[in-house]
């Protein structure tokens, strides 16, 4: 058995992904809302990408239609180049190379944790069972949660369990990693111990990340990039290179870099933000 | 005495905590007792009420036409030493678990086929919507004519009693089961055959015992209502509800209240069955 359950290869060469011009309208032949409008991206393998935008602007359409949940309008996406879905297949298959990890936690409260993590390759039959077992107890130990494997889901805290999620997830050697405001109902205390653990996995894996959130300040203390996105309809309204050195830990966030990045993000946010809430205000009226 | 415990005793022993059994801790506490107090309270009014209109000549209503638990608990005592009584007890309990049993059996592959094909509910949900309304006794006449015994005809109308319920916890349950617990298991590459065996049936048990509970609750009163339509049948004791309504027709108040606490007795037991089982089954929403 080896020691390190997830292997990193030195220079990611899997999981780019490709936004193309992609539009999405719900219900094109009633209220036609545009939720999506000409969006490209392009994500290099093993790049932590960082979404951030006003609620309901459609960032998490686009994780939809990358995870296959929902198909697009137009446009296409690519995984490594091969197209994921496209003109002729508007949908996405669901597959274990792209894997959610969603904003309340969607572990089954029926199973342990450790049959939560080893469900994946149960089901793919990657392993014997009793394998499949053992593999997911050793990764969440890895992850720290060793003493904790044979409770459910609802018996630990809400860290935990969407630190577990994570686990779940990453047994699968996903290509891309997509996770939906995974702290959002998080404290800040808590939430600054997720982002050491998830940036400490991240170190291992090197999966591509797709991380849609609200907050400026983890957006830019986990990612390489982080895409502010218009108010709805979805366009990448900039993008912002984090050039901060690699591993980060608490003290980068009081660095002069990282207060300088927050400015630069906020102003773009801030406006997008605003003409969000009175477009609000205009359909209550 | 020995140098052990001659020692100097330093810092006090930490305190340890008994781990107390779930009976011990029912019995300390406050609120089992209120519990006595309430029943207790309750025996002595009713026995005064019983006792007024001998002792002081005042007839209170109610409680002045019916006999005293004293009364009571001594027609029980004569009771529960004759075999008929408890011939009762277990025709009663076959016709329940029969058509409780049955109402499982049938109702619970229904109502998932009924969540997860379309097909299947468009063409069945309507005709099960215009029966579930009818009251299961409005169900007696017609079953006594179609089938061929009493005891088919009740177990028959004791079963749709529980199968109704049933089916539409079911429904529910599996329907409202949480997307993001079916999309997670999708893209971990579950099969249709695992997304039902491992996510829409283990996300269903709640409501399966949900109905189960409230079913086995309608059972009992359909079961009491047609054995005192049909005059039980049997020579060996027509079951409880057949007991109270031959107490009735003999005048023995005594014994229709001894009846009426049997059935209390037998409907709670028959819920705390589901609740254990419930429990068994469902370990993860054990209260901790």
């Amino acid at each position: 058995m080896q020691s390190q359950i997830f292997s990193a290869p030195t220079v990611p060469t899997k999981g780019a992904i490709s936004i193309r011009d992609v539009t999405k309208i719900y219900d094109p032949d009633g209220a036609q809302v545009m939720a999506v409008d000409h969006c490209s991206m392009e994500i290099a393998p093993g790049e932590v990408c960082m979404i951030v935008g006003p609620s309901g602007c459609g960032k998490t359409t686009l994780l939809n239609a990358i995870a296959g949940f929902h198909s697009i309008t137009e446009g296409e996406i690519l995984l490594d180049g091969v197209p994921l879905c496209g003109p002729k297949h508007p949908l996405a298959s669901q597959a274990s190379d792209r894997i959610v990890v969603f904003q309340n936690g969607a572990l089954f409260p029926w199973k342990t944790l450790a049959e939560n993590v080893a469900y994946g390759p149960m089901v793919q039959r990657r392993w014997p069972k009793a394998e499949c077992i053992e593999r997911a107890r050793a990764a969440l130990k890895e992850a720290g949660l060793g003493n904790v494997a044979d409770k459910y889901p609802g018996e630990v805290s809400s860290g935990m369990a969407r630190r577990a999620e994570i686990v779940r997830a990453l047994i699968n050697e996903p290509k891309v990693l997509l996770l939906d405001e995974p702290y959002r109902a998080m404290d800040a205390l808590t939430k600054q111990i997720m982002h050491e653990a998830l940036l400490e996995m991240y170190d291992r894996t090197k999966v591509t990340i797709y991380f849609i959130t609200h907050d400026l300040e983890e957006a830019i203390f986990l990612g390489d990039k982080v895409y502010v996105m218009t108010t709805r309809p979805c366009r990448v309204k900039k993008v912002i290179d984090i050039d901060l050195p690699r591993p980060r830990d608490y003290t980068t966030l009081t660095s002069e870099a990282f207060r300088l990045l927050v400015k630069e993000a906020d102003e773009a946010v801030h406006e997008e933000a605003l003409k969000a809430f009175q477009a609000g205000e205009r359909e209550m009226a | 005495m020995s140098a052990v415990t001659a020692l100097p005793s330093q810092a006090p022993a930490p305190r340890v905590f008994k781990r107390r059994s779930k009976f011990e801790r029912a019995v300390s506490s406050p609120r089992f007792w209120r519990g006595i107090a309430g029943i207790l309270a309750f025996l002595a009014l009713w026995e005064f009420g019983a006792w007024a209109k001998a002792g002081l000549g005042l007839e209170i209503p109610f409680f002045g036409k019916l006999p005293a638990p004293s009364a009571v608990a001594a027609a029980a005592a004569e009771v529960v030493v004759q075999p008929g009584y408890w011939w009762s007890w277990v025709e009663s309990y076959k016709r329940v678990l029969g058509g409780f049993v049955i109402a499982m059996i049938l109702g619970i592959p229904f109502g998932l086929a009924l969540a997860v094909n379309k097909y299947f509910r468009d063409v069945f949900f309507p005709p099960f919507e215009i029966l579930r309304p009818i009251p299961p006794l409005a169900w007696v006449p017609a079953s006594l004519i179609f089938w061929p015994t009493n005891e088919m005809s009740i177990i028959f109308v004791t079963f749709l009693g529980a199968f109704f319920t049933i089916v539409i916890n079911v429904l529910g349950g599996a329907r409202t089961i949480d997307v993001r617990y079916l999309r997670a298991a999708q893209s971990m590459g579950a099969t249709q055959w695992h997304l039902f065996s491992r996510v829409i049936l283990p996300g269903t048990l709640p409501s399966i015992f949900t109905g189960a509970a409230v079913g086995m609750g309608i059972t009992w009163n359909v079961v009491l209502a047609a054995e005192m339509v049909s005059g039980g049948g049997s020579q060996a004791g027509g079951g409880l509800g057949f007991f109270i309504w031959s107490s009735y027709m003999g005048g023995s108040m005594e014994h229709i209240i001894v009846g009426m606490i049997s059935i209390g007795i037998a409907g709670y037991l028959s819920s705390a069955l589901i609740r254990v089982l419930g429990e068994r089954v469902m370990p993860w929403r054990r209260a901790f």
